[in-house]
């Protein structure tokens, strides 16, 4: 019996040097393994592929996101990212309260458009009072209030080859060494078709603002906030990514978030 | 292969009925020496430390991005709801880091909320030596953090499947009305640091297993799924069980902590119970019980 007694002093020992132990081993032991293109970080993303392909399982095509009351818009929708576009071209058409803004249809599509803001309110138009969840972690609920996308690229005629929607915005998200660049980003046709997938021009019973991606932004609401790109001008159908950009599919996926936000 | 496996499977079969007999096992050798753990907890155990430890360790850094816990369905902006907050402010002493738990401060500068080097601190939710990657960056660690997530499901319904059919549950794990009678004097011996080498678990062990394995991490794989804006949309009742996504959240980080104190007592109890003797029995799966001694209590614990 005594055998497997442990003195109390040799296990205080035994337990603050395991604790030290933990505590000097630090957590940058990974870091150079885990930069974009590096083998280790590719292997773990292979794990992104799988969860996507699982959410669409599971998930479907038309699946809905839960739609709230009222009740629950509790605060004004909170803005993040760019708020305030310093661009030019975009505080021109600010200037102007968005009459000179059109939205461009191109790309793998049979009848390109150019739409103003006016044809696109006269269009069929969907209201919901969603989550936005973001990335962070934060969450809000607001009403948003636009033309079905889906409506949008019935008008446009989309080809058979095309498979992807790719958002054009007017705001310079980051400054490098070969220029500015501005936010873009992609979804695949069945979130694009999805019935909750809206170009919203109005927030909360007004007029999308400005820090919230006026005057056009982008609902998902199966996805995290940044698959909504704001200060939409284009929309491109397009049948691959890998030439734009860094060839993730999106300014934040460039920069190392999954192409499927769905978690 | 596979035949082999199964051979394997049932000679460990007739070591766990028989624990000191059999010609082979060392058990024939040294009477106290019994075959405690199976290949599959084992081997599940291992891996469960590792995902677990990746886990953490990225979703601190997630954390980060964000170092505020709200309840309910959405976080308050324009009102509070905030029930935890780690942040760093300006003082006249210079910057200090602070954590807000239920409206109640603490200075927590160096470790929570404003740390780093000397000279070099940052605002930063968790220090960089406790999350991957060190560096601030939320897209890696949310990489990291659900390659994992698929190997702790994976491997959590594994040893299901597996504790199901080779009477791992039933015999070590499910509670007993005697579990019950015992958990007194378990509760004294654990304070007393004075340890019974059987092949149970003994009630406090049952419980601290069975509540990781049955409600903690079962917590944080439904959490997780709570807070994906896309499978909101095929279990839309989670979120609304769990009251809202942001607590749902405040739920997945308080499991976390539970988790971090189950594995510093874990240890401790290792260190405290005998390393080595332990350490064997969860690699190689032997385990030295106590010596018979028929003038004590043991005796008929570990019979």
């Amino acid at each position: 019996m005594a055998k497997f007694q442990i003195s109390r002093r040799k296990f205080l020992t035994a337990a603050s040097l395991g604790a030290s132990g933990i505590i000097l081993s630090g957590c940058d032991a990974f870091d150079s393994q885990l930069s974009i293109g590096d083998g280790l970080r590719s292997f773990l993303e292979n794990a992104n592929d799988l969860t996507h392909r699982a959410q669409r399982l599971l998930a479907g095509r038309d699946s809905l996101a839960q739609e709230f009351t009222e009740a629950d818009i509790r605060q004004p929708m909170r803005p993040n990212g760019v708020t305030a576009p310093d661009d030019d071209a975009y505080k021109a058409l600010l200037a102007n309260n968005f009459a000179d803004w059109r939205l461009e249809v191109s790309g793998l599509v049979e009848k390109p458009l150019s739409l103003s803001r006016e044809q696109l309110q006269n269009m069929p138009s969907r209201t919901q009072i969603t989550r936005h969840d973001c990335v962070e972690g934060w969450s809000c609920i607001a009403k948003w209030t636009g033309t079905p996308l889906s409506l949008v690229l019935d008008q446009a005629v989309v080809k058979p080859q095309a498979r992807y929607v790719m958002f054009h915005c007017l705001d310079t998200i980051d400054r490098s060494l070969s220029g500015d660049v501005k936010y873009y980003g992609t979804i695949d046709l069945i979130d694009a078709r999805h019935p909750q997938t809206i170009l919203a021009y109005g927030l909360n019973g007004k007029p999308l603002p400005v820090e919230n991606g006026a005057p056009l932004r982008v609902r998902v609401e199966r996805q995290l906030g940044y698959k909504m790109p704001k200060y939409l001008y284009k929309i491109e159908l397009v049948d691959g990514f890998a030439d734009v950009g860094g060839g993730r599919g999106g300014y934040w996926e460039d920069n190392g978030y999954d192409w499927y936000g769905g978690i | 292969m596979a035949a082999q496996a199964g051979r394997r499977e049932k000679m460990e079969s007739v070591a766990k009925s028989e624990p000191t007999a059999g010609p082979d096992a060392p058990a024939s050798r040294d009477r106290n020496l019994i075959y405690r753990q199976s290949r599959w907890t084992r081997t599940t155990h291992w891996i469960w430390a590792i995902s677990l430890f990746f886990m953490l360790l990225s979703g601190l850094q997630i954390f980060n991005a964000r170092p505020q816990l709200y309840i309910g369905k959405q976080s308050g902006f324009g009102y509070s709801n905030t029930v935890f907050a780690i942040g760093a402010e300006n003082t006249d002493a210079g910057p200090r880091g602070y954590t807000e738990i239920f409206g109640h401060r603490f200075d927590t500068t160096g470790v929570l909320g404003w740390s780093g080097p000397s000279g070099n601190e940052t605002a930063r939710g968790f220090p960089s030596w406790a999350t991957i990657p060190s560096y601030y960056d939320l897209g890696t660690a949310r990489v990291v953090h659900f390659f994992f997530a698929w190997i702790l499901v994976t491997t959590l319904i594994v040893w299901l499947v597996a504790s199901l059919i080779n009477g791992h549950i039933r015999r070590d794990l499910a509670p007993r009305l005697d579990d019950l009678k015992r958990l007194p004097q378990d509760i004294v011996d654990h304070a007393k640091l004075k340890f019974h080498h059987t092949r149970e678990y003994n009630t406090l062990q049952k419980m601290a297993y069975g509540g990781v394995l049955f409600v903690l991490l079962p917590l944080m794989v439904i959490t997780g799924l709570a807070m994906s804006p896309s499978m909101n949309s095929v279990l839309p009742f989670l979120n609304d069980l769990l009251g809202g996504r942001q607590t749902a959240r405040t739920i997945h980080f308080t499991v976390m902590v539970l988790l971090v104190a189950f594995f510093i007592i874990h240890i401790l109890m290792i260190l405290a119970a005998g390393p080595i003797n332990e350490l064997r029995s969860i690699i190689t799966g032997w385990y030295r019980t106590d010596p018979p001694a028929p003038d004590d209590e043991t005796a008929q614990r570990s019979a």
